[in-house]
């Protein structure tokens, strides 16, 4: 049996960041580990969806429908587009910020509105405004690491020092600070 | 220890660790890394060639002179390669050499979903099959090995969820192997008639050799578990069966052409049901039931379309999945965008005004295809934009003054010039655009001939685009910048009007590059907007529209300027308005 995480994002969010993140701790803690990107194409803008997948001994390198254990949304809206994936009692860890897509800038299509009470009625959410808090560290690009440090409270086998490890490890050294903040914040929040 | 490495990288790894000298590629999703990452080696020569045919044959002269020798390319790269890849299934080689060709179904970033296995039966190459990091490095090794063993190249087969996948690889040492010697044989590397005919027996003896080596080779392997049911698969579909159906028999092929058919023969009479999984084509399923075998199910299971995964596998099966909730909201589509800042929306935003008819290509560029802009009547493969817009108004020469081809300055290289070079022969009246943004964008930012750095970031001349659009025989070419609508329009109206072939190069380097400094966020007065929407033409993802006024988004804008040339009321400018 293995556990599933996906992540899910717009593209140039650092949705990669934090799947090599979160497989750099799992594996610290020996876990059979395989992560899934798609690269190309879909980083312009695009909806983006990257997959951890952990255990004794893991197959596929992708998740299925009602698999992930947690979905990590680094958008509002974009959780609900892989909601089928979420196991039963799995998590939904959902940016509250939204981005807009071009079809909804563009007139053709329509922005759901509150699109996270929606969500609150069909799984469990924790949802956080990563965008202030990233913000309120000193840059908009460290969302990543606030949804991580959400998702951190949630994965209690890792110790915080092995998340701040990674962070110390996988991150240029010029922005370890700012993202060990942003990790801290999304932990305590 | 182990390592968590992208399939891309381990085969990098291998490549290293094998002893390889040389490798030329193209890059293609999902098989660029590979080249990157190997790159990062100073004992191996690395290098972008101009297209995949190129590399193919530097590769083959590497292998000639000794030295093991590689190239990767994604699956309609190897259609470009084809031409000298059917012929060295009857050189073969003196150094060893392997050919990556990486597929894509569902097509994240491709522009069809060609099965690469159907190039091994066709060429007679062997074929190698990989599923994860692991076997990336192992058998990107072992294809080494073979192809010095059998005289040939090895053909070695991934797809996205294989090269784009990260898992642990175990790392071992580089085996350093001296070039081996050169001797000139005609006989063997001369491929005229008389030669050719002999080594045709050659290579159809390779074949039965590998066959033989196919049918022993531990590459391709049972596993008996509950008999009801067996499954034959390879690559990423041997993974998604372990995941969806744990304790089924399986038979996983690795070497996938030959295939190991008397092996396979002797697991379905184990089973009571053989099934055979596979992405995309039935070949597997083809060359089983054709050799007598019989096969409860394929194709008629699974389809030939998309990708597959352990769900799909279970849902097409008839088997249970998990409970899930879906989201019953309509959600706005997500497609990918240029990005705020993009040097291709202005000309294609002049493209759309002028209601032009525009023969597009392929790169970050064919998203002006998609609204609000719309621009673009056709994309087909690299470089034929020029060549459809010959054909086009050749036959339509009334429409020449309202038809362009827009063609990338990677593109241009890779295959336009010889499209241009049809233009400036046979003489009809089109007009290209090139458009220079100073890097190969859509995989990721290669440098290409054009932008004066190599792969090891040397720096070279540049290829001078003027020069060789003048070497060709057009005497019209000139440039614009990119970002200015008006120059781009008056350059368009006068090389439409002109009665001769012309070429126009829109020149703007991507905002994405690193030496590009992005300038101040624009702002909209609200006090001077009047809510026209004009800045909206250009589809850009930092202009809004809210409350009845235009408004930008500062973390995406980089100042670019385009919405402010829009707009008509001065509205939109630097500094803050609130
Ligand atoms: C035969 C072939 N090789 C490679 C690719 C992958 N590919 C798609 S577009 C592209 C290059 C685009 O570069 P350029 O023409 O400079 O345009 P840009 O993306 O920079 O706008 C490549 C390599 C392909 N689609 N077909």
């Amino acid at each position: 049996m293995s556990n599933s995480i996906m992540i899910v994002g717009v593209g140039g969010q650092g949705t990669l960041l934090a799947s090599r993140l979160i497989g750099h701790v799992l594996i610290e803690k020996g876990f059979d580990v395989k992560l899934s990107e798609v690269h190309g194409m879909s980083q312009r803008g695009g909806s983006v969806v990257t997959y951890v997948k952990y255990g004794d001994k893991v197959f596929s390198p992708i998740v299925g429908e009602g698999e992930a254990d947690f979905i990590l949304s680094f958008e509002a809206i974009e959780g609900a587009r892989y909601l089928k994936m979420l196991k039963k009692d799995g998590l939904l860890i959902t940016n509250t910020a939204q981005i807009y897509p071009i079809t909804v800038i563009t007139g053709q299509q329509e922005y759901p509105t509150e699109p996270i009470d929606a969500l609150k009625d069909k799984c469990r959410v924790a949802d956080v405004d990563a965008l202030k808090l990233a913000r309120a560290c000193g840059s908009d690009k460290a969302q990543n690491t606030v949804l991580l440090g959400v998702l951190s409270r949630y994965m209690p086998e890792i110790a915080l020092e092995s998340w701040l490890s990674a962070i110390e490890q996988l991150v240029k050294p010029k922005f370890v600070e700012l993202n060990k903040k942003a990790f801290l914040e999304g932990r305590n929040a | 220890m182990k390592q968590l490495l992208l399939g891309n990288k381990a085969i990098a790894r291998g490549l290293w660790e094998a002893g390889v000298k040389y490798v030329s590629s193209y890059p293609g999703t999902p098989s660029t890394e590979i080249t990157e990452e190997v790159a990062e080696f100073s004992e191996v020569y690395a290098e972008w060639a101009p297209n995949e045919k190129v590399a193919l044959e530097s590769a083959m002269g590497a292998s000639l002179a000794g030295a093991r020798a590689f190239t990767a390319m994604k699956h309609v790269g190897l259609n470009v390669a084809a031409d000298p890849l059917f012929t060295s299934a009857y050189t073969g080689v003196n150094g060893g050499l392997v050919i990556c060709v990486a597929d894509d179904p569902a097509m994240h970033s491709s522009q069809n979903e060609q099965d690469s296995r159907h190039y091994a039966r066709a060429a007679k190459l062997p074929m190698l099959e990989p599923s994860d990091s692991e076997e990336c490095r192992d058998f990107t090794c072992l294809a080494y090995e073979l192809s010095e063993a059998f005289d040939t190249p090895v053909l070695l087969r991934t797809c996205t969820r294989v090269a784009h996948s990260q898992s642990l690889v175990e790392l071992h040492e580089r085996a350093d192997l001296p070039l081996k010697e050169y001797k000139k044989d005609p006989s063997k590397y001369v491929m005229n008639p008389g030669f050719g005919y002999k080594r045709h027996f050659v290579v159809e003896d390779r074949l039965k050799k590998l066959k033989e080596y196919s049918e022993n080779s531990p590459l391709n392997f049972e596993e008996i578990n509950d008999t009801s049911v067996g499954y034959v698969c390879s690559g990423t579909c041997y993974e998604y069966i372990k995941e969806a159906i744990p304790g089924a028999s399986v038979f996983k092929v690795g070497m996938s052409f030959p295939m190991p058919l008397e092996k396979i023969r002797a697991f379905a009479a184990k089973v009571d049901k053989l099934i055979v999984v596979e992405e995309l084509d039935g070949v597997f399923e083809a060359e089983i039931r054709a050799a007598g075998i019989r096969v409860d199910g394929g194709k008629d299971i699974f389809g030939c379309i998309g990708e597959l995964s352990q769900s799909k596998i279970r849902a097409a099966l008839g088997l249970s999945l998990p409970e899930s909730a879906e989201f019953d909201q309509p959600l706005p589509a997500r497609p990918p965008v240029m990005c705020a800042g993009c040097p291709h929306r202005g000309v294609f935003y002049v493209l759309s005004k002028l209601k032009l008819t525009v023969t597009g290509d392929i790169g970050c560029y064919t998203l002006g295809a998609a609204a609000p802009l719309s621009a673009v009547d056709s994309v087909l493969c690299m470089g034929a934009s020029i060549g459809m817009l010959h054909g086009f108004n050749t036959v339509r020469p009334e429409a020449s003054g309202k038809t362009v081809a827009v063609i990338g300055d990677s593109t241009f290289l890779h295959s336009g010039i010889t499209g241009l070079t049809d233009i400036a022969y046979n003489r009809s009246i089109s007009t290209v655009l090139i458009l220079d943004n100073s890097i190969t964008g859509m995989t990721g930012h290669q440098q290409n001939p054009a932008t004066g750095l190599t792969l090891k970031l040397k720096e070279v001349p540049p290829v001078s685009l003027e020069k060789v659009c003048e070497a060709v025989g057009i005497k019209r070419v000139r440039s614009v910048d990119a970002g200015n609508l008006k120059e781009i329009e008056t350059a368009l109206r006068e090389e439409l009007a002109a009665e001769e072939p012309s070429v126009i190069i829109c020149r703007k380097p991507c905002q994405l590059l690193k030496y590009v400094k992005p300038k101040p966020a624009l702002s909209v007065d609200a006090d001077k907007c009047r809510g026209c929407k004009s800045c909206m033409r250009i589809g850009c993802p930092a202009v809004k529209f809210a409350s009845g006024k235009a408004e930008i988004d500062s973390a995406q804008c980089v100042g670019c300027g385009l919405c402010s040339q829009m707009c008509a009321f001065g509205a939109i400018g630097e500094g803050k308005h609130e």
